[in-house]
């Protein structure tokens, strides 16, 4: 077959009209924001670009490195509990017969398909003060009570507007994006090669992290990365989940724009928040040509 | 008949005790019986093939060999002890796989020593035991290597070095030779056998290729839709097929259906409807009296001969007149070099298929297409088949 991108009357048919939009609503803004991220406000709606770098030397203030580091950790947090869920879910799938297998499928991804606004909202419901997860834990109280036990009143739990609300909501929303990679990477694994881990020997544990484990390296370095960039940069969910002073990057970045009408420096957080991105894309790429030689053959 | 219960002499280790009794055996798989009510002894030391078309449940039965599969019904007894809930790792039998399954992620020692950290054997021993199975099987210049650096032949080697280490009582080769060229394969068909020899472990192969069953097996156990059809040295299962079946399924044949109408301790004649004609067999065939009976012919079996016109019909000197001699006319010829194969159509129509060696540089000469030719074999030729 002619190679398409050689023909040019062909390749600019096809190519232009996503370039024009590319350029027009990709390149474009992403290089305006650049831009602001060296620049000084000049009034309440002009920006004057000054080249300063003092919006980068900001973020380096103890508060802000705060924010930083909480969303990090945050972020890293979730992401491993995401791991160690998803695992046994990715190994379920992968052994299922094709019938469970795709309805498994379909409830992995499931949530991925309902508003995240409803999905958080509802996770409120479960976790506030008077919400289904203490009215369970209050039942069981009061039983425990009647029965005679000298338990004292329920005090509800405070689940909701910390942290770890944030990392829980963190992990519901992310864990489809670790299921995926693990499950695609465990798929194409050669079931003989676990057998022949039992044949010569070795125990169900011993042949799980001897030798499907490292197999499935590339896939987990994988599901790590791809659940960590959203989750350091989500939104919508530390801002609901969290408290007042728990604030991750995103949320940091919104009130720059917003209520502190600070664009340039809004704008430089968001390019660091991208550097960090692109260290970690970078990592998984590094992990994925060595897994890459592990697994050809 | 030659005794089936003495073990061919191909191999030099076999032993005249059992090592691997199945009783009963039965997998079934829902509905379907995938082997079926199976029994069948194998000797210490022996090369045994489990041969049959694809789906004929030998690869089930291996599994079960190996505690892959669970029994529905049945026992399996390794030297004497019922093994057939123990799982895999606790049997003292491997497995080289089809697939060869070595690990891609470990290098080629680490991949034979993997089995031996399980066995209460020290670092050093490891290491001999190790190095010795590599040289078993010619890959000591090799043991550093990756799995993706070596070759599909040399990855079966390592497969090999892998299950034999562990000095298993019983060592199982799932289609050993399937992946390999067909060059490598012919070459690993003796190399198996001369290591098996060397390291006098008894084999058991499945295989879907009668050759290789042929060549390298002691004894071969024919399955078919779950059931073992017969079980016999190579030999046997060529010369002496049990049934329809394995006739078929071992070689080509020809086969006829026909009617016995003489039957007597030394003598023996069916007459075949479809040859037009009388089948001689110079022995008795008691107890085929009853049900439908089959004759078959193996293609080197039968001779050719020129027919001329008005030319008087043979006798084969050993069968009566009539017998065993039938007209017909060369329709096609398969030239391979070493012999050539002949479609012959008969008078009524039938086609036979005949072999003849090309002993000399000019024997594809002697007949070409469209000769009419004379076909002719002897009373100890045809055998004589049920169902």
């Amino acid at each position: 077959m002619q190679n398409w991108f050689e023909n040019k009357r062909f390749f600019w048919a096809t190519m232009l009209a996503p370039t024009v939009w590319f350029l027009a609503f990709f390149v474009a803004p992403m290089a305006l924001v650049w831009a602001y991220s060296f620049g000084e406000n000049a009034g309440p709606v002009n920006i004057a670009i000054t080249g300063t770098f003092g919006n980068y030397a900001k973020a380096f203030r103890p508060e802000i490195l705060q924010v930083l580091s909480d969303s990090v950790v945050l972020a890293l947090i979730a992401t491993l509990i995401c791991l160690v869920l998803a695992f046994p879910v990715a190994i379920a799938m992968t052994f299922a017969d094709d019938k469970t297998k795709s309805w498994l499928l379909l409830l992995i991804m499931l949530p991925f398909w309902t508003n995240l606004l409803i999905r958080t909202y509802a996770l409120i419901a479960m976790m506030r003060t008077e919400g289904f997860i203490n009215f369970t834990f209050a039942f069981f109280h009061n039983i425990a009570v009647s029965l005679g036990f000298n338990l004292g009143d329920y005090v509800p739990m405070e689940l909701l507007y910390n942290k770890s609300a944030i990392v829980i909501g963190l992990v519901y929303v992310h864990l489809p994006f670790m299921v995926l990679p693990l499950y695609a990477a465990l798929d194409k694994l050669d079931r003989s090669l676990i057998e022949a881990s039992l044949d010569l020997g070795a125990g169900h544990l011993t042949t799980m992290w001897k030798i499907v484990v490292p197999l499935a390296l590339p896939g987990i370095a994988a599901g790590l990365v791809i659940t960590f960039i959203p989750a350091m940069g989500a939104y919508l969910t530390p801002d609901l989940l969290g408290g007042p002073n728990d604030l991750m990057i995103a949320t940091l970045i919104e009130r720059q724009f917003k209520r502190a009408n600070d664009w340039p420096f809004g704008s430089a957080l968001s390019f660091i928040l991208m550097y960090v991105t692109l260290i970690f894309f970078a990592l998984r790429t590094f992990f994925e040509a060595r897994g890459g030689k592990v697994s050809a053959h | 008949m030659p005794d089936n219960s003495t073990v061919n002499k191909k191999s030099s280790v076999v032993k005249d005790e059992t090592i691997i009794k199945i009783e009963n055996l039965t997998k079934r798989f829902g509905k379907v019986a995938a082997v079926d009510d199976i029994n069948l002894e194998i000797k210490r030391g022996e090369f045994f093939a489990l041969l049959g078309p694809s789906g004929c449940g030998k690869t089930t039965l291996l599994r079960m060999i190996a505690g892959f599969e669970v029994p529905t019904e049945g026992k399996i007894f390794l030297d004497g002890v019922d093994v057939s809930n123990i799982p895999p790792n606790k049997r003292p039998v491997n497995t080289v796989f089809q697939s060869y399954a070595v690990f891609p992620h470990l290098s080629v020692f680490d991949n034979v020593a993997y089995g031996l950290q399980f066995d209460n054997v020290s670092k050093s021993e490891q290491r001999e035991r190790v190095m010795a199975a590599l040289e078993d099987v010619k890959l000591e210049h090799l043991a550093e290597r990756k799995p993706d650096q070596m070759s599909g032949g040399q990855r079966q080697r390592v497969a090999l070095a892998r299950a034999l280490v562990k000095r298993p009582k019983v060592l199982l080769l799932d289609e050993p030779l399937s992946a390999l060229d067909a060059k490598l394969r012919e070459a690993m068909r003796f190399e198996l056998t001369e290591l098996q020899d060397r390291v006098g472990v008894t084999f058991i192969m499945v295989t879907h290729d009668q050759d290789e069953a042929l060549a390298m097996a002691c004894r071969c156990a024919v399955m078919d839709r779950g059931r073992l059809m017969q079980l016999a040295t190579p030999s046997t299962l060529y010369e002496f097929p049990a049934n329809k079946f394995v006739a078929d399924f071992i070689g080509s044949v020809n086969m006829f259906e026909g009617k016995l109408i003489l039957d007597e301790p030394d003598k023996a004649i069916v007459e075949v409807e479809e040859l037009g004609g009388k089948v001689f067999f110079d022995h008795g065939v008691l107890g085929a009296e009853g049900g439908q009976i089959f004759v078959g012919i193996r293609p080197e079996k039968i001779e050719l001969i020129k027919r001329t016109k008005d030319m008087k019909k043979p006798q084969m000197e050993d069968s009566p007149e009539d017998c065993n001699v039938f007209a017909g006319v060369i329709d096609n010829i398969s030239y391979l070099g070493s012999e050539s194969i002949y479609e012959i159509t008969l008078e009524n129509g039938r086609r036979m298929q005949v072999s003849r060696p090309n002993l000399s540089r000019w024997d594809q000469e002697d007949f070409t297409f469209n000769d009419e030719v004379w076909l002719g074999f002897h009373g100890d030729s045809p055998v004589l088949l049920q169902n």
